[in-house]
C-alpha cells in the first residue's frame, strides 16, 4: 500500500510540476498575479508530495519490503540499517527520486525566499524550474519507477554492492545531488533574465546564495567521494580521473568561475553575457554528468546499469533543458547591455584570469571525457586516462593559485601591481619559509613538490594576509584592528576561509603525490616491519563476522621509539549474498600525515600475509582544506547583503529614504 | 559583416557547438561500448610480440594457442582495474587459470609497483607502452578481459572491471565450455 501512495504522489507531483511550468510564464506576460501566484503554491505541493514519495521508499527498505523490486535488487534483511536507509539512493532509480526531492526542496526554497525578488522574474525562475521537473518526473514515472512491484515477493534481497556500504558513501550522493541540482536554480535564473532581456547588479546578488548553496554542498560531496576512494579501494589514491569523477568536477570547475564571475556583475555591472552563459553551462555540466553516468557510453567503475531507454531519455532531457538554454542565449543575449570597463590589472581583471583558467580546466576534463566517445564514432579507439589530466591540470593550477592571492588585493576598475605585491611581503616569506621546510624534510626532488608547496603555502599566507592587511594587523592597536575585523562583511570572510581552505587542500595533494612511502612484504605472526619512523608489529590475525559479511582482521601494534602509540586492524571481508571482497584499510591519522596498513592474501607459501603499508605525508588535509572551503562558502553565504534589498542603480541616485521599499 | 551580425553569431556559439556534441552523445549511445562486441570476435588474436615489464617473461600472440586463456588489459592509472584485481588473483590462485596482462599505455615500473601492491595474477605480462596492441585487440577503455580459445582465437570480450557476477555466470562458463 505504501509503495502505491508514493507512486500516486509523484504522478500529483508531475500534475503540479506542469501547472508550475506553465501557468507562471503566461502570469509574468500577462502581468496576472494570481497567475504567478500559482507557480509559488504548486512548487510548495510538489515538495510535500516528492517527500511522501521519498519517504514511501525509505519506508520499504527500512522495513526490507521485497514485494518492491528496487529494494529487493539493492537491500537484503541482514544490511545494516544505516545501509537500508542510504540504499535508497544506492541505486539509478532511488538516486533520481533523490534528485527530484533535491529539486523540489530548492523549489519550495526559491518559493519562500527572494521576497526582493520581482514579481515577475521571480514566476519565470519558478516556471524553469518546474519544467526541469517535469522533465525529470516524467523520466522516473517512464523509465524508472522505483515502486515496481514484484510477485511473488522472494524471500530475501540481492544486497548493496560492498563497496557502497559505507558510511562516507552513504551521504556522499545527497551532498552531489544538492550541489549539482543547486546549479539549476543559477539556470532557472539566467533563463529568466533572457526572458525579460534584462541583467543587473541585483540578479547578481540574487543568484548568489543559490550558488554558494549549490557549490559548498557540491565540493563537500566530491570531497566525501574522494575521501571513501581513498580509504576503501585500499592503496591510498584519492583522484582517479574516472569519468564519473570527472562529471562532479566539471560543474564545480564551471561553478567556481560562476561564483566569480557573478561578483563582477554584482558589484561592476560587468561581464553579463559571460555570467550568463556560465549559470546555463554549470548546470548543463551537472546534467550531462547524469547522462555520462546513466546511460552507459563510457565504461567507468561507477556508472549504473546501462538502460539504451534511459539514455535516450536523459539524452532528451539533456538536450532540451540545455538546448533551450544556449538557444534563447543565443536569440536573447545581445539585449543584455554592457556595463562597466576595466583596467586589465585590476579586481575584475583577476576574476577574468580566474574565469579563464577555470574555464579551460573545465574544456581540459570535458575533451579528456568525452574523446573516447567521440573518436569511437569515427571507429577510432583510444582510452585517456590520468596521465593526459595529470599533464596539462597543472600548468592551468600554477596561475590560477598564484593569482588567487594577489586577486582579492586588487582594487576595482585600475590597480597597481607593483604597490599590491609590495603588501604581499608576508606570504612571500611565508611561502620561503614552507618551501625550505620542505627541502630540509624531503629534499631537493622532485622538483614540482616543492613547487607545488610553495603555491600552497602562497594561497593560504595570502588569503590569511588579505583579512590581516584589511584590518590593518600591527600597524594599529589590537583593539582597534580587532573591531575592524568584527566589522568586515561576511563576504570578505568567506573569499579569505575559502582560498585558505584551497591552499590547505594543495598542500595534501602534494604531500601524498610526491612524499608517499609504501613498503609491500610479506609478514608472519611476530614480524615487525617499519615505515616512517613507525615500527609496526603484526601481532595476531583472526576471523570475525558482522552483519552481514564474515571478516578476517590483522592486528598491528604500532610503536614510535619503542612506545605503543595505536593499534591498527585492517580488514578483508566477505560479502557472501553480493559474493564480493572488499578490503578495509586500518588509518592512524596523526593530522599531519596518515599511516595506512592494509591485509592482503595469505602468502602463497602460507607462512604469513602479504601487508601494504604506507605513509602518507599531509593527505588528511586534502579533507581538512575542503571542509575549510564549504565554510568558507557558508560564511559567504551568512553575508547580510544577500539578504536585504539591492538598492537600485539610476540615472539620477535618489536620496536613500525614498528608495520604494522593497 | 557588420559588428552586430558577427556579435550574434559569436552568441549563436555555443548553441552549435553543444548541437554537434549531442550528436555524438546519440551516436554514442548506439556504439553501446559494453554491448557491442569486438570486430575481433571469433578472429585470432592480432600477431605481436611484446617486452615483459621489469625482466619478467613478456608476452607474444603465439603465447595465446594451445591453451584456453584469458588476456587483461589493464593499467595501473586505472581505477576500475583495482577494483576487478583480487578476483583476478583469486581466479589465478584458486581456479587455477591462466591470465596473460596486457599492460596498456603504462609506464613498466608504476605497472610493476601496481602488481608488487595488489598481487600478480599474470602468467606473463605484455609492455604494450604505446597502446598499438590493445588497439589492433579493439580494447574500448581499460580493464577488458578477452577469452581466448585453444586455437587463440577471441571468443568473447568483457568490458570495464569484471565482477563476481560476470565471472560466475559468463567467463566461468564459457571457458569450461572452450576446454572440453
Amino acid at each position: 500500500m505504501i509503495p502505491e501512495i508514493g507512486h500516486y504522489a509523484l504522478v500529483l507531483a508531475l500534475l503540479l510540476a506542469i501547472i508550475q511550468g506553465t501557468l507562471p510564464f503566461a502570469g509574468a506576460a500577462r502581468r496576472n498575479a494570481a497567475w504567478m501566484e500559482a507557480g509559488r503554491m504548486a512548487a510548495y505541493g510538489q515538495l510535500g508530495l516528492i517527500t511522501l514519495a521519498f519517504l514511501a521508499l525509505m519506508w520499504a527498505y527500512v522495513v526490507s519490503d521485497f514485494s518492491v523490486l528496487n529494494v529487493v535488487e539493492n537491500s537484503h534483511s541482514q544490511k545494516p540499517m544505516l545501509y537500508k536507509v542510504a540504499g535508497v539512493w544506492g541505486n539509478h532509480e532511488g538516486s533520481m527520486l533523490l534528485w527530484i526531492f533535491m529539486l523540489s526542496l530548492f523549489g519550495a526554497a526559491v518559493a519562500a525566499f527572494g521576497r526582493n525578488i520581482p514579481p515577475t522574474l521571480k514566476a519565470r525562475v519558478l516556471g524553469v524550474q518546474g519544467l526541469i521537473g517535469v522533465g525529470f518526473l516524467l523520466f522516473i514515472l517512464a523509465t524508472s519507477n522505483p515502486f515496481i512491484r514484484i510477485l511473488p515477493a522472494p524471500p530475501d534481497g540481492n544486497d548493496l554492492n560492498p563497496l557502497l556500504q559505507d558510511p562516507g558513501l552513504a551521504f556522499h550522493p545527497p551532498f552531489l545531488y544538492l550541489g549539482y541540482v543547486g546549479f539549476s536554480v543559477a539556470f532557472s535564473f539566467a533563463v529568466g533574465a533572457l526572458i525579460e532581456g534584462r541583467v543587473d547588479p541585483a540578479w547578481g546578488r540574487w543568484v548568489r546564495p543559490w550558488t554558494l548553496v549549490a557549490w559548498s554542498s557540491l565540493t563537500l560531496g566530491i570531497a566525501m567521494g574522494s575521501w571513501w576512494a581513498y580509504y576503501e579501494l585500499g592503496w591510498g589514491g584519492w583522484w582517479f580521473w574516472d569519468p564519473v569523477e570527472n562529471a562532479s568536477l566539471m560543474p564545480w570547475l564551471a561553478g567556481t568561475a560562476l561564483l566569480h564571475s557573478a561578483i563582477v556583475v554584482e558589484k561592476r555591472d560587468s561581464l553579463k553575457t559571460w555570467t550568463i552563459l556560465l549559470a546555463v553551462l554549470t548546470f548543463s555540466l551537472s546534467l550531462m554528468g547524469t547522462f555520462l553516468v546513466r546511460s552507459g557510453v563510457l565504461t567507468s567503475v561507477h556508472a549504473f546499469a546501462v538502460d539504451p531507454r534511459r539514455g535516450v531519455a536523459i539524452l532528451a532531457l539533456l538536450g532540451l533543458a540545455t538546448g533551450g538554454g544556449l538557444l534563447l542565449f543565443a536569440l536573447r543575449a545581445h539585449a543584455l547591455k554592457v556595463g562597466g570597463l576595466f583596467a586589465p590589472i585590476s579586481r575584475e581583471g583577476a576574476l577574468v584570469l580566474n574565469n579563464l583558467l577555470l574555464s579551460v580546466s573545465t574544456a581540459v576534463v570535458l575533451i579528456g571525457t568525452l574523446m573516447p566517445l567521440v573518436l569511437d564514432v569515427f571507429g577510432h579507439k583510444i582510452s585517456v586516462g590520468a596521465p593526459y589530466f595529470n599533464a596539462i591540470i597543472p600548468f592551468l593550477a600554477v596561475p590560477l593559485v598564484l593569482a588567487m592571492a594577489v586577486g582579492p588585493f586588487l582594487p576595482w576598475k585600475r590597480a597597481d601591481l607593483a604597490g599590491i605585491m609590495g603588501r604581499l611581503w608576508v606570504a612571500g616569506i611565508v611561502t620561503v619559509a614552507a618551501v625550505m621546510v620542505a627541502l630540509w624534510a624531503h629534499g631537493v626532488k622532485p622538483v614540482m613538490a616543492l613547487v607545488g608547496i610553495g603555491l600552497a603555502a602562497w594561497a593560504f599566507a595570502g588569503a590569511l594576509w588579505e583579512i590581516a592587511d584589511r584590518v590593518k594587523l600591527f600597524r594599529i592597536p589590537l583593539s582597534d584592528s580587532l573591531s575592524r575585523a568584527g566589522g568586515l562583511p561576511r563576504g570578505a570572510w568567506g573569499t579569505s576561509v575559502a582560498h585558505a581552505g584551497m591552499g590547505i587542500a594543495i598542500a595534501g595533494m602534494v604531500g601524498t603525490s610526491f612524499w608517499l612511502t609504501e613498503d609491500v612484504r610479506v609478514m608472519a605472526l611476530g614480524d615487525k616491519a617499519t615505515v616512517a619512523g613507525y615500527e609496526l608489529t603484526l601481532d595476531k590475525v583472526a576471523p570475525a563476522k558482522g552483519p552481514n559479511y564474515t571478516t578476517e582482521m590483522g592486528f598491528f601494534t604500532v610503536r614510535v621509539d619503542g612506545r605503543v602509540i595505536a593499534t591498527l586492524t585492517p580488514e578483508r571481508r566477505w560479502y557472501p549474498v553480493a559474493r564480493m571482497q572488499t578490503t578495509e584499510a586500518a588509518i592512524h591519522t596523526t593530522l599531519v600525515s596518515d599511516l595506512y596498513a592494509v591485509l592482503g592474501e595469505p602468502s602463497p607459501d602460507g607462512k604469513g600475509w602479504v601487508v601494504r603499508l604506507y605513509h602518507h605525508p599531509l593527505v588528511p588535509w586534502i579533507w581538512l582544506g575542503s571542509v575549510v572551503m564549504v565554510l568558507g562558502g557558508l560564511l559567504s553565504l551568512s553575508d547580510r547583503r544577500l539578504r536585504v534589498g539591492v538598492p537600485q542603480r539610476r540615472a539620477n541616485p535618489v536620496p536613500p529614504t525614498m528608495q520604494p521599499a522593497e | 559583416m557588420s559588428p552586430v551580425t558577427k556579435h550574434r553569431l559569436l552568441l549563436l556559439l555555443p548553441f552549435t557547438i553543444f548541437l554537434v556534441l549531442l550528436a555524438y552523445f546519440a551516436i554514442g549511445l548506439t556504439h553501446d561500448p559494453s554491448k557491442l562486441p569486438s570486430t575481433m570476435i571469433d578472429k585470432p588474436v592480432p600477431v605481436f610480440d611484446l617486452a615483459g615489464i621489469d625482466g619478467g617473461p613478456g608476452l607474444a600472440s603465439t603465447d595465446l594457442t594451445g591453451k584456453v586463456q584469458l588476456v587483461n588489459v589493464f593499467a595501473s592509472w586505472c581505477a576500475p582495474c583495482r577494483v576487478e584485481h583480487p578476483l583476478l588473483v583469486r581466479l589465478a590462485r584458486e581456479e587455477g587459470i591462466v591470465i596473460r596482462g596486457l599492460n596498456y599505455k603504462d609506464k613498466p615500473e608504476a605497472a610493476q609497483a601496481f602488481l608488487n601492491m595488489l598481487g600478480n595474477p599474470y602468467t606473463s605480462v605484455g609492455a604494450d607502452k604505446d597502446g598499438r596492441v590493445g588497439i589492433n585487440f579493439g580494447v574500448y577503455g581499460v580493464p577488458e578481459t578477452y577469452v581466448i580459445d585453444k586455437a587463440g582465437r577471441i571468443r568473447y570480450r568483457h568490458v570495464g572491471p569484471l565482477m563476481p557476477q560476470d565471472m560466475e555466470n559468463v567467463i566461468l562458463p564459457m571457458l569450461r565450455e572452450l576446454a572440453k
